[in-house]
């Protein structure tokens, strides 16, 4: 066993028992801290597979980003959790069930998956030669070169969702009293405020 | 010797040996610069700093970090002991491992890898956990302000951080540190450097450096006349070492960052001397040197100040010089002024 697969069992161990915890954990922030090491090894997968590139924007786009998130709601909440946990009881079977489904419609998947002869072929005409490209820059080209429109449109629908989750929560109340930054950074010594000598025992 | 040197452990042992020397390296600067920091601060006050421990007090830092080992550990009774524990290590732990990449010298770099920039941001994303985790897991009502407070403030500063780099990236067509640097070399000297065509990033990038780093004018997670310490308020001992280190180290490197992306990393500012490490460290030094200070003359922003700063100032900024840059870099203004992979310096 060589030292690169040495790292992809520890790799792959530590992601599927921290997926594990992220489930079992009693305390939902130590599952987010659970769930954060998942996706660390996954980067780590990555790094094996030699796509250094997505690896180090998973790290940064889902454990920089949307696992703050996560952590920064779930820190906040304020739930007896015991209690829920025994509210959750009574769905272990629903949910046992519906996990069963799901893994014998991936078990019918995989058993009638059929991949082409020339499946090599078409992967190596999308991709510049890997030997004399680097990782980042094949990504480049592709994505803005043969998949431009598509790359556009997945920003555009992000664009949408943003603009969509801000209308919603924007609302604009007239009976506050607003700050105006401009006028604050404005405002005068001299016209603002008045020296006074006040004579010692006797005020104004 | 020299054939046990290209089996694998010989491989392994000359890798952790480059690490310790990197390890080892930052170490030592890091209680120098805690002493420097201290002493710019003393100056600039007109106090005098530590002057009783060794020399001019230069092993004051040593005897601090023994005080904090030798004292005890308290662990608040609600407290989440392991959350707890493991925060202060994650905050130090990550400050180090981000120094794998920084390259002191044309060759000396202990790992040189395509995507270091990334890498960089990557481990800068992650440093706010040790901020978040001590401040939950100290269940206290100050060090979870500021760990929130923290945790806001290094998000929104890591995005026009981001932004900048993106611009100096356009300019060099590469994430490598290495590439990076040679692309400033010329016969210029420092006028070959970016913090010429890239002049105003390099303003917004060390103010959003303070930022992303809790350094004043923008300690507001510690601020101590609100929040007594912010995040670190129930750490004691040998868990606020580790914190206290972390902080400085991250300084330490955004220094380094300044040094390698916008003043020419270890090369020479005159054409007549000669490039090396010693120009780097220096260039660190004198970063260092600015961080301590704003830190001793400029006043603390408001939290809504500091707000507005980023996300109405500074990300507009940087994302119009993304842009810009674009746009000189793809037509080649100045004959590759800002395209250094189109004329090949």
């Amino acid at each position: 066993m060589g030292f690169a697969d040495f790292a992809f069992y520890m790799f792959s161990t530590v992601v599927v028992v921290s997926g594990l915890l992220v489930v079992v954990s009693k305390n939902p922030v130590h599952s987010v801290l659970w769930l954060i090491a998942a996706f660390l090894s996954s980067a780590g997968l990555f790094v094996l597979l030699g796509a250094e590139f997505v690896a180090m924007l998973l790290i940064i786009v889902y454990v920089g980003a949307v696992a703050v998130l996560f952590l920064f709601v779930v820190m906040m909440l304020d739930v007896d959790f015991a209690e829920l946990r025994g509210e959750l009881a009574k769905f272990v079977p629903l949910a046992g069930l519906i996990g069963v489904v799901l893994l014998m419609e991936l078990a019918l998947v995989f058993g009638a998956w059929q991949s082409t002869e020339n499946v090599a072929d078409l992967r190596d005409a999308v991709t510049p030669a890997l030997e004399d490209t680097q990782n980042t820059a094949a990504l480049g080209q592709l994505i803005y070169t043969k998949y431009i429109y598509l790359f556009q449109a997945s920003g555009l629908i992000l664009l949408v969702a943003m603009i969509g989750a801000i209308v919603l929560t924007l609302r604009h109340r007239e009976d506050i009293k607003r700050q105006d930054i401009l006028s604050q950074i404005y405002r005068d010594p001299a016209e603002q405020m008045e020296l006074k000598d006040v004579k010692p025992g006797q005020g104004l | 010797m020299g054939e046990f040197l290209t089996t694998g452990p010989g491989i392994a042992l000359i890798i952790v040996a480059q690490c310790l020397a990197v390890i080892a390296f930052v170490m030592i600067s890091l209680l120098f610069l805690v002493y420097g920091d201290r002493k710019i601060w003393a100056a600039v006050q007109m106090r005098r700093g530590p002057n009783v421990v060794g020399v001019f007090g230069l092993l004051q830092t040593v005897a601090d970090a023994l005080k904090y080992v030798v004292k005890e550990i308290v662990i608040p009774a609600g407290a989440d002991k392991t959350v707890f524990m493991l925060a202060p290590l994650v905050a130090f732990v990550l400050a180090m491992i981000s120094w794998a990449v920084i390259p002191f010298s044309d060759t000396w770099v202990l790992a040189d890898i395509n995507v270091a920039i990334l890498y960089i941001f990557a481990i800068g994303s992650l440093e706010v956990y040790g901020v978040i985790m001590g401040g939950w897991a100290s269940n206290s009502k100050y060090p979870f302000l500021g760990s929130l407070r923290s945790a806001a403030q290094m998000i929104s500063y890591e995005v026009s951080i981001g932004l900048i780099i993106i611009g100096v990236v356009l300019s060099t067509g590469s994430l490598n540190f290495g590439d990076i640097v040679r692309a400033q070399d010329g016969d210029l000297g420092l006028f070959n450097w970016y913090w010429l065509p890239h002049l105003p990033m390099v303003f917004l990038f060390f103010i959003s450096a303070l930022a992303e780093t809790n350094r004043p004018p923008f300690d507001l997670p510690e601020a101590e006349s609100e929040l007594v310490a912010g995040y670190q308020v129930e750490y004691s001992s040998t868990p606020f070492l580790l914190f206290m280190a972390g902080e400085y180290i991250a300084i330490f490197l955004m220094c380094a960052l300044i040094t390698l992306l916008f003043f020419g990393g270890w090369l020479s500012p005159f054409p007549f001397l000669p490039d090396g490490p010693l120009w780097m460290v220096g260039k660190m030094a004198v970063f260092f040197f600015l961080f301590a200070m704003v830190k001793a003359i400029v006043p603390r922003y408001r939290y809504d100040q500091l707000m507005r700063l980023g996300w109405k100032v500074f990300l507009p900024f940087s994302l119009a010089w993304v842009v810009i840059v674009a746009f000189l870099a793809k037509f080649e203004v100045f004959g590759g002024f800002w395209a250094r992979w189109a004329v090949g310096v």
